[in-house]
């Protein structure tokens, strides 16, 4: 445990809500959480949809308020000085209409005292081929480019970003996770949610995994995956019936796209298969990832 | 604070000048309406004698029998006297006759034609001869007030109404719906200077938009402003505080832009219908009346109509000016006090 101050720290966090019409009870969208985000470090928080993550943030952000709980920043409660210290990129947000990108960034740039040179802020976000298009003329990469340079324009501390690639082809997501890397290297802390597991191996230090408004594992990509993860994932596409294997020492998972067993004995498992009359023609092998950890520690798939 | 109130307004207004479909209805509307009126109305005048009698034709029976047969003259019911006066003076009646008084008064403005024609009229009826020379005269002076002359301060009332409830609360929402308002509360931006921005940005908007409408019926109809035009430029400032001001409240808290969209309506359609717009409330119940007096509108309408065609001063027209500021200041106040970004 190291004795530096976390940039921003979270205690005991929980929201909630009354149930939706007709149902009794409450609904916990986060409850219970708590975790320290360091200073330089890209901290991710993994789940699917729903588990509380986006709600998590918001409350960090203090775009909403908590039921209960604590959010540190630097130390203390955050003052007003905080919003201009951080930047946020929501999952859905519209640009504001009739406007170029270029106004849009002079616009929400001179919303801040401090504020990055925006030729700085264009060439870091590759936004100079659209810089006098209109908003509305852009595509879903390039508006997911211009809304990571609006979380940037004042050249913040902390960046939030609520799922900034979701949605978007591999190339677009290519290029937004370098800008990222990009802006982690000019000493920024980052904290990002995401349900794409090969995201958060690629772009966290550390990360929390979260489902049911709990973090239910926490750690850097490695240590979850040496500690959780350690062999193989035996996947047969298109094949049902996991509940044939109950007996064996490994879990085997119904994904919905075929049977998956999770083992550290890839030649027990096989012969298991075939004795209970598995067909191994489109059989694979592969090491394991954190969306096998997240299958592994819940039960059902990450982007379920 | 003001760099961001600044921006917030520059923004607001590029989204104003580029939204072609929006400007242009702001621009055209109250043209067409006002267009439409003047030549609906336009020969309306000249084909008729207009005679107001206090209690109605029945009333000025016996006495008055010939000149109720006479051709080419339309009688009015008028509750009384005062309230007839103002429609004699703006030449919207020719005369008015009272024949329960005693003795029996008329009044007629000197300085309307038609007016002439219509004393000679009363006085040269046989039915007449023997209380004519007992009827009392009283002279009115005033000018006339074409119908569009008349009508134009409420359409341009009305315009800036719609513009400033839909411009504003309509807007609002719309940011509200769309995550724009969320946005904008991840910035050191607070509710006081995203407010002031949206209504300062109005403001100004309106004022302009009702400039441009003004100067472009004037340079189709030639009438003059017979009141002082920055008096009139200030009563519509005041007027589209308290308008943008209904605009606010109804967005403050308001999710969806159906319910929003319906509750301007509700708020808009009485006032365009009450406030004295397209006709006079003369002749209406005294309880409706009284709620019609109570409506930003008719004051925004009534100053303005008093300024433009009477040539009203600041004395004149300080209630209406007061209570407009009033509404708007109160109303302001409540806005902000309930305004909220988003849901929890």
């Amino acid at each position: 445990m190291s004795c530096v101050q976390p940039l921003l720290e979270i205690r005991d966090l929980r929201k909630i809500y009354p149930a939706p019409r007709g149902k009794a009870g409450v609904v916990r969208a986060v409850d219970g959480v708590s975790f320290s985000v360091r200073s330089g470090e890209c901290f991710g928080l993994l789940g699917p949809n729903g588990a509380g993550k986006s709600t998590t943030l918001e409350i960090a952000e203090g775009i909403l308020s908590a039921t209960s709980g604590e959010v540190l920043y630097k130390g203390a409660a955050r003052g007003p000085g905080f919003r201009e210290e951080v930047g946020v990129q929501f999952q859905n947000t519209e640009l504001p209409l009739y406007l170029s990108v270029r106004e849009t960034l002079e616009f929400f740039s001179n919303l801040f005292t401090r504020r990055m040179p925006l030729a700085e802020l264009i060439a870091l976000c590759r936004l100079d081929d659209i810089l006098e298009r209109d908003n509305r003329k852009i595509s879903g990469g390039q508006k997911q480019r211009l809304l990571l340079a609006m979380a940037l324009v004042n050249d913040p501390d902390l960046v939030f970003l609520d799922e900034p690639t979701t949605g978007l082809d591999p190339q677009a997501r290519r290029h937004l996770w370098d800008i990222v890397q990009r802006v982690r290297a000019r000493g920024k802390t980052v904290i990002l949610t995401t349900h794409y597991m090969e995201e958060a191996q690629i772009l966290c230090d550390r990360l929390v995994i979260m489902d049911h408004g709990k973090i239910i594992a926490e750690g850097t990509p490695r240590e979850l995956l040496d500690k959780h993860c350690a062999g193989a994932s035996v996947v047969l596409p298109g094949a049902t019936g996991a509940a044939a294997l109950s007996g064996l020492p490994w879990k085997a998972f119904d994904t919905g796209e075929g049977v998956e067993v999770l083992t550290e004995d890839v030649s027990a498992t096989v012969r298991a298969l075939l004795e209970r009359g598995f067909d191994l023609s489109r059989m694979s092998v592969r090491s394991r990832n954190l969306e096998d950890l997240f299958l592994l520690l819940t039960g059902k798939d990450l982007r379920a | 604070m003001m760099r961001r109130i600044l921006w917030m307004m520059r923004t607001r207004n590029r989204e104003f000048f580029r939204d072609r479909s929006s400007l242009g209805w702001n621009l055209a509307f109250p043209l067409l309406i006002v267009a439409g009126f003047a030549l609906i109305f336009s020969g309306r005048a000249s084909q008729l004698i207009q005679v107001g009698i206090v209690g109605g034709p029945e009333a000025a029976r016996p006495a008055f029998a010939e000149l109720l047969a006479a051709k080419h003259t339309s009688f009015v019911v008028v509750d009384s006297a005062e309230r007839g006066l103002d429609r004699v003076r703006h030449h919207r009646l020719d005369l008015l006759l009272d024949p329960g008084a005693s003795p029996p008064r008329y009044w007629i403005s000197e300085s309307s034609p038609k007016g002439y024609f219509a004393e000679k009229l009363l006085l040269s009826g046989g039915g007449a001869a023997g209380s004519a020379a007992g009827l009392s005269r009283e002279a009115v002076s005033g000018r006339d007030i074409p119908y569009v002359e008349w009508v134009f301060p409420g359409v341009l009332g009305m315009n800036l109404m719609f513009s400033a409830l839909w411009g504003v609360g309509w807007v609002v929402v719309r940011y509200r719906k769309n995550g724009v308002l969320k946005r904008l509360r991840a910035t050191p931006v607070s509710a006081f200077e995203f407010l002031s921005a949206q209504i300062l940005s109005r403001i100004l908007l309106l004022v302009g938009v009702a400039a441009f409408v003004y100067g472009t019926i004037w340079l189709i109809y030639r009438f003059e402003c017979r009141g002082s035009l920055a008096l009139l430029g200030f009563t519509f400032a005041l007027g589209a505080v308290s308008m943008i001001a209904i605009g606010l409240l109804v967005a403050s808290r308001t999710q969806s832009e159906e319910f929003a969209n319906g509750i301007l309506n509700f708020v808009s359609m009485p006032m365009m219908f009450l406030s004295e717009v397209w006709f006079s409330l003369e002749s209406a119940p005294g309880w409706v009346r009284a709620a019609a007096g109570q409506l930003p509108l008719t004051h925004l309408v009534k100053a303005s109509r008093a300024i433009m065609n009477d040539g009203a001063g600041l004395a004149q027209v300080q209630g209406h000016l007061f209570a407009l500021a009033l509404t708007g200041a109160f109303l302001l106040a409540l806005a902000s006090a309930i305004f909220k970004w988003e849901r929890d």
